[in-house]
């Protein structure tokens, strides 16, 4: 005997005590699939019969169950559940977690059920248990639908029980392992014109040969219809009859949207309102033979709720689907599929008001949906409504995939008055503001595709909800933080603490032929992210405030205080952009910079006076005026040369740090004060270009600064051959000739945005700083030989660690951004970047 | 963060005839150089000058250079952590000096010439340079001329490359007078802590007694007695260890230090009218008033509501909700949750959580009490918040406080266009208010009436403007 069970049921056990169950159970599936309420009992009881446990040995077999459910697999409960009050839990939990029931029902001969127990040491209780139970059984077997138990499986003897095999059937909304490339097509209502023309743009060839069709797709292509198909538009039954060939030519897929259901329910001769465009549909029919009614009625009876596609990546659903019931079937998703949630009032058009379940989604899947008219289709959070009202003269939409390209056609003419207007656009961030706590507070585990999972500490993602919260910018601007930067190991060399020699090595020591040194700014490290027109800054990332971009500090702050400046700034850039072909190139309406921003002293103003200038005035007034004390006890012949030797030196480096400083000290007036040192174009439209090495990334930077030398800054930078020595020496000497000038030091990457090495991910960049640079940032004193060897002793391993994990987090923020990605999905990797910032490591390096 | 020695100089000088004997009131030979070896470094002195009519001694500390890496505070990130300064310790560790390297001067004995210790001489100290935080050459003034000093201050500019930036917070300092050497040096010790202000290091045990016995005869009636007290006692955190060698840093940040000046500043503008009592009896008042028995305090900071809440019978069910980590715990310690009895602790919880995120832990509460907290919020994340509170957690009752900046003319010690807090982003007048409850009641379902808190003025209102939203 064959059973066949949706890989994703609660299935039921059914039978007295001693019918076979466990045996069963054992033999046709895995034990962890497998939960028993004796071995329940045992746990809590140590004794798998001692019945007085039952009531809590059934709430782990309850918790068990749910965990199980929630997270979509299959799961057998061994228990009698011989009682409707037994089973009804069970039920219950499986139309909450929208699982398919299942009960292979024990319904053997009593005698044999007593004996078996009989011969059971810890079953000695007698044949009166067995009997009540296989009473409760028989009463039972006619109410298990009624109950909500889907498919029922009789087994009446042993060898019924010992014949049957288990055969797991996959779901029918389970299409994970067709990946298209498809095209969807959007709610049609009877528009067989708008159908057609869209059809052939999307290279299908349609032929009509009297009431018979036939489509030919573009070679590897195939439609998916989000329902909807027929009433309110001119030709609905031809709009079934292309539909319906396409399906069963295996050259298309088709949902079940709340008009076809509703069709559906008329042909079958229920008394449905003939409103809402189904008049209209009634009277096409009219005209067609009651054979193709009949033919239509059982079609439409067979269509699915939704589709799960692409390896889970894609879902589609006439009305859309929460994540919770995306691959689940139940009256519950079939319902949501087709008409969506309802609040259950209704607006002043008496339309129901629906539960925007869009702005809260945060699933993986992509949703692709229709049902409630749009002007535009757009994403928001990861899903797009493509209904863009083709039978109420708007036009008739398909989105292609996976490239995501939408395709549409203009509705020849209004087939039916609206009863409400269509909404404004929708906006891709109207989900910015539905971020819940859930999903940043507490430890995080973060699946990147570059380090896989990445996970965030609890206490550091509390410390960073403050500086989300109280100082970032809108979180629908955030999708990018840069990793934090290590400095090269500490040089052996007499009197220095960096050298680029040990920076080169690293990566040389990693199998990497070529890096490419940039000079490094001493400014402040800043994202410009900037929209070609502020209506993109809309539709692209929701924001609605009228800006067209935001500066960001690597902190997710402001980098501006005055919204002019940075307004100014963002204009340059723009135009930059556009006068380097960059936004035509890119073809996109938005772009990431990662820069830095001068002069230094711009952000750090109050930094350089409250601690750099300070330490510098009190350092030389004291050592000026021991200075003068000293050489006063000299003069009266004191033997004080020792301490006026070190405070001689002790006073040359306290002066050598106000220069170091005041190097980096620039005015700041305006905008013509402000220079930016764009670095890496780290994205755009459809774009992470993580893909592109550093020659590339510079080559697009220096093409942005020529375009606006005034404003932006072309790095300088060369590309080094690790296996050529005199490559090796030049660049060397380049570094030594820059901060022997005063510049604070180079940066060192591999050429590859992304480098892997023997141990996984490569620090992204490298720094290595000046010797008079790091007197501000170790001190004043901090090359004086006994100071430098204990300095030697920095560890750099923590912030190496933390900057692979920042880079992989900060570049898996890009990608989810990029694939339109729910905005939660994105703002978890960006909190987690700043989360990873409020780890304790020494800030000088 | 830096690794420094300390550039510290105390001279004293004396024109005593014969002012050598200033060698002997400090066991100090004039042609020697004398230095001492200090847990953290050691301490030198020399005598710059030593003649009959005037002598020097001088006192410099060169401190071990420490690696200093401060505690991550707030979450400021890395940036705040690189650009946060930490003041000098010096002074704090010139007075250790003192007392290693005086310690018999300072307790006034002398072996060679006890009269002349006993006597007042013409003596003055110069401190070279003396950081002058929390206080300025006022409070040098006000802490040495009580005890019959003359104090002269020479400020230091911060850098003579940029004279707009003004002058540093140093000073070389001179206080002179006639006075006992011990008592010159008692002072010393005890008011160059105070002047660097809560940054204190603290060899040994039980500073209270040590200060009690230092300040003897002039403590008792000095008119800044008090502050003097707090500041000497107040920093203590942190220890020399046992091991001698390390010193520890007091591991507070400065952004805290911040935002407590911030506090304190926003309270001595509203102090005369004691805006803040008045706005917690308004809001418990009202929310009494409106029958509510579960309630939350949203941006509960360090629990003033909540203590005021847990005393009403009515408030079954209380919930502080604050976003920094170390505000909730330092109000979990203000209101003793440890040690709270159980049918009190039941009642009331703590949280951190944020107002621009949805929290299913909000949802079902009779009323919220938002109390001068949006006013800290970034404009651009009004409407997050606005979704959050009314639109998901949607509580009975929203009691809801800030700034009626109208009022703001009134406060005598503001300048025109400031803030009442440097953390304000804005302060919204009358009108901007109460556009804003408007809307945002009518868009989630809930009523709102106006009240002002505080002495109003006839023409510009209340200090404080309450919106009372009640859900439809």
């Amino acid at each position: 005997m064959l059973i066949e069970i949706p890989e994703f049921a609660l299935v039921l056990l059914v039978g007295a005590s001693g019918t076979g169950k466990s045996t069963f159970a054992a033999r046709h599936f895995l034990p962890t699939e497998t939960v028993s309420s004796d071995r329940a009992r045992g746990w809590v009881a140590d004794d798998e019969t001692d019945q007085a446990a039952s009531g809590d040995a059934f709430d782990i077999v309850h918790a068990i169950v749910e965990k199980r459910l929630k997270g979509r697999r299959l799961t057998v409960v061994d228990a009698t559940n011989v009682q409707p009050e037994s089973r009804k839990g069970l039920i219950a939990l499986a139309r909450k977690w929208h699982a398919l029931v299942v009960a292979i029902v024990f319904d053997l001969p009593e005698q044999l059920a007593v004996e078996r127990n009989a011969s059971r040491r810890d079953r000695a209780f007698g044949a009166g248990p067995v009997r009540r139970q296989m009473q409760s059984l028989k009463r039972s077997l006619r109410g298990f639908q009624r109950e909500g138990v889907r498919y029922v499986h009789l087994l009446r003897t042993p060898a019924d029980v010992d014949a049957v095999t288990i055969a797991r059937t996959r779901l029918w909304v389970d299409r994970r392992d067709e990946s298209g490339p498809f095209d969807i097509v959007g709610d049609v209502h009877g528009c067989a014109d708008e159908l057609e023309r869209l059809l052939a743009d999307l290279g299908y060839a349609v032929r009509w040969d009297g009431t018979e069709v036939a489509v030919t797709p573009p070679a590897g292509r195939s439609a998916i219809f989000v329902g909807d198909l027929v009433d309110r538009g001119p030709r609905s039954p031809d709009v079934l009859r292309i539909v319906r060939h396409m399906v069963e030519a295996g050259t298309a897929l088709a949902v079940v949207g709340n008009h076809d259901d509703k069709l559906k329910r008329h042909l079958s001769g229920r008394a449905v309102k003939a409103t809402h465009g189904l008049a209209e549909t009634i009277e096409q029919f009219s005209g067609e033979s009651p054979a193709f009614a009949r033919e239509m009625r059982d079609w439409l009876d067979g269509l699915v709720s939704h589709y799960v596609l692409d390896g889970g990546r894609l879902v589609v659903a006439h009305a859309g689907l929460k994540e919770e019931m995306q691959g689940r079937a139940s009256g519950a998703v079939r319902s949501f599929a087709m008409y969506g949630e309802t609040s259950g009032e209704v607006d002043e058009f008496g339309l129901p008001v629906r539960y925007d379940w869009a702005a809260d989604y945060k699933g993986k899947a992509k949703v692709v949906y229709g049902h409630t008219p749009v002007p535009e289709a757009n994403w928001v959070n990861g899903t797009i409504c493509i209904d863009t009202g083709c039978c109420f003269g708007g036009k008739l939409t398909a989105l292609r995939w996976p490239e995501m390209d939408l395709v549409s056609v203009p509705a020849a003419r209004t087939y039916y008055e609206p009863i409400r207007p269509l909404p404004a656009p929708a906006s891709s961030g109207a989900g910015g503001i539905h971020l819940d706590i859930a999903d940043v507070l507490g430890k995080q585990a973060i699946e990147t595709r570059d380090l896989g999972i990445v996970t965030v500490r609890e206490e550091n993602a509390a410390a960073a909800l403050e500086v989300m919260s109280r100082w970032a910018v809108d979180p629908r601007w955030l999708i990018h933080l840069p990793p934090t930067m290590s400095p090269a190991e500490t040089s052996r060399a007499e009197g220095w603490l960096e050298r680029p020699e040990e920076a080169l090595a690293y990566y040389a020591g990693q199998g990497v032929r070529e890096v490419v040194v940039e000079e490094k700014h001493m400014g402040s490290r800043a994202l410009v992210l900037l929209c070609r027109t502020i209506e993109a800054a809309v539709t692209r990332f929701g924001v609605a405030g009228g800006e067209r971009g935001v500066v960001m500090t690597r902190t997710g702050r402001r980098f501006f205080s005055d919204p002019a400046v940075e307004a100014a700034a963002l204009h340059r850039v723009d135009a930059a952009m556009a006068a380097a072909g960059l936004w035509d190139e890119l073809a996109s309406d938005w772009v990431l910079w990662d820069t830095e921003i001068m002069p230094w002293s711009l952000k750090a103003q109050a930094l350089v006076e409250r601690q750099y200038a300070a330490v510098g005035a009190a350092a030389v007034s004291g050592l000026g005026a021991l200075a003068d004390a000293l050489a006063r006890a000299a003069a009266r012949g004191i033997a004080v040369d020792g301490l006026a030797g070190r405070t001689g030196r002790r006073l040359a480096n306290a002066r050598a740090f106000r220069d170091a400083y005041n190097r980096y000290v620039g005015p700041f007036a305006g905008i013509d004060d402000l220079r930016i040192a764009p670095f890496h174009l780290l994205a755009s439209e459809r774009a992470v270009h993580a893909d592109k090495d550093h020659v590339w990334h510079m080559g697009q930077a220096h093409r942005l600064a020529a375009a606006d030398p005034a404003l932006l800054v072309a790095t300088a930078w060369r590309g080094v051959d690790l296996a050529n020595a005199e490559a090796t020496r030049d660049a060397v000497a380049w570094w030594e000739a820059l901060t022997g000038a005063g510049g604070e030091g180079v940066v060192v990457k591999p050429r590859a945005f992304l480098a892997r090495g023997r141990r996984g991910l490569l620090q992204p960049a490298v720094k290595c700083r000046g010797r008079e640079y790091l007197r501000i940032i170790y001190g004043p004193d901090y090359d004086v030989p006994e100071n430098l060897e204990r300095l030697r002793r920095r560890g750099l391993g923590q912030k190496r660690s933390m900057a692979i994990r920042e880079f992989a987090l900060g570049l898996e923020a890009l990608h989810r951004f990029v694939e339109r990605a729910p905005l939660s999905r994105v703002h978890q990797c960006v909190f987690g970047v700043l989360a990873m910032e409020s780890e304790p490591v020494d800030p000088r390096l | 963060m830096f690794i420094r020695k300390t550039s510290m100089l105390l001279t004293v000088t004396t024109t005593h005839r014969p002012a050598t004997d200033l060698g002997f009131l400090l066991m100090k030979n004039p042609a020697r150089v004398h230095e001492a070896e200090l847990p953290f470094g050691r301490a030198t002195i020399f005598f710059p000058e030593a003649g009959e009519d005037r002598c020097t001694a001088a006192l410099t500390v060169e401190v071990d250079p420490v690696e200093l890496v401060r505690g991550k505070g707030r979450g400021g990130g890395i940036e705040e952590q690189y650009v946060t300064d930490r003041p000098y310790a010096a002074s704090s560790l010139l007075s250790v000096a003192i007392g290693r390297a005086l310690g018999t001067a300072m307790s006034g004995r002398s072996r060679d010439r006890q009269a002349l210790a006993d006597s007042p001489l013409p003596l003055a100290a110069r401190i070279d340079p003396l950081p002058l935080r929390g206080g300025g050459e006022a409070l040098v003034r006000r802490l040495f001329e009580p005890l019959g000093y003359a104090v002269a201050a020479a400020p230091v500019p911060l850098d003579p490359a940029h004279p707009e930036w003004g002058d540093s917070p140093y000073a070389a300092v001179t206080l002179s007078g006639e006075t006992r050497l011990a008592a010159l040096l008692t002072h010393l010790f005890v008011l160059i802590p105070v002047l660097d202000d809560s940054k204190h290091y603290y060899v040994g045990e039980d500073e209270v007694a040590k200060l009690l016995r230092k300040g003897e005869g002039w403590l008792e009636s000095h008119p800044e007695r008090e502050l003097i007290v707090r500041r000497y006692l107040g920093g203590f955190r942190s220890l020399v260890r046992a091991a001698g060698a390390a010193l520890d840093e007091r591991v507070e940040t400065e952004a805290a230090d911040e935002a407590e000046a911030g506090d304190s500043a926003e309270e001595a503008i509203e102090k005369p009218i004691r805006l803040n009592d008045l706005r917690i009896d308004k809001v418990v008042e009202t929310l009494k008033a409106l029958g509510a028995t579960s309630v939350l305090d949203l941006g509960c900071g360090e629990g003033r509501l909540l203590r005021r809440l847990l005393a009403e019978r009515q408030f079954g069910r209380i919930v502080g909700v604050e976003v920094a980590p170390r505000i909730l715990a330092a109000a979990g310690d203000r209101l003793r949750l440890e040690r709270m009895a159980d049918l009190q602790r039941k009642r009331i919880a703590l949280l951190q959580g944020s107002l621009v995120y949805r929290d299913e832990r909000l949802m079902g509460f009779d009323a919220a009490a938002v109390i001068e907290v949006i006013e800290h919020m970034e404009p651009d994340r009004l409407p997050a918040f606005e979704a959050a509170l009314f639109g998901h957690a949607r509580p009975g009752a929203i009691v809801l406080t800030t700034p009626n900046r109208d009022y703001n003319a009134c406060f005598e010690s503001m300048a025109e266009g400031a803030m009442r807090h440097p953390d304000h982003r804005f302060e919204w007048t009358r009108g901007e208010f109460e556009h804003w409850a408007l809307g945002v009641a009518s868009a989630h379902g809930y009523e709102v009436r106006f009240e002002g808190i505080g002495a109003a003025d006839p023409a510009r209102g209340a200090p404080t403007q309450m919106g009372v939203f009640t859900r439809c």
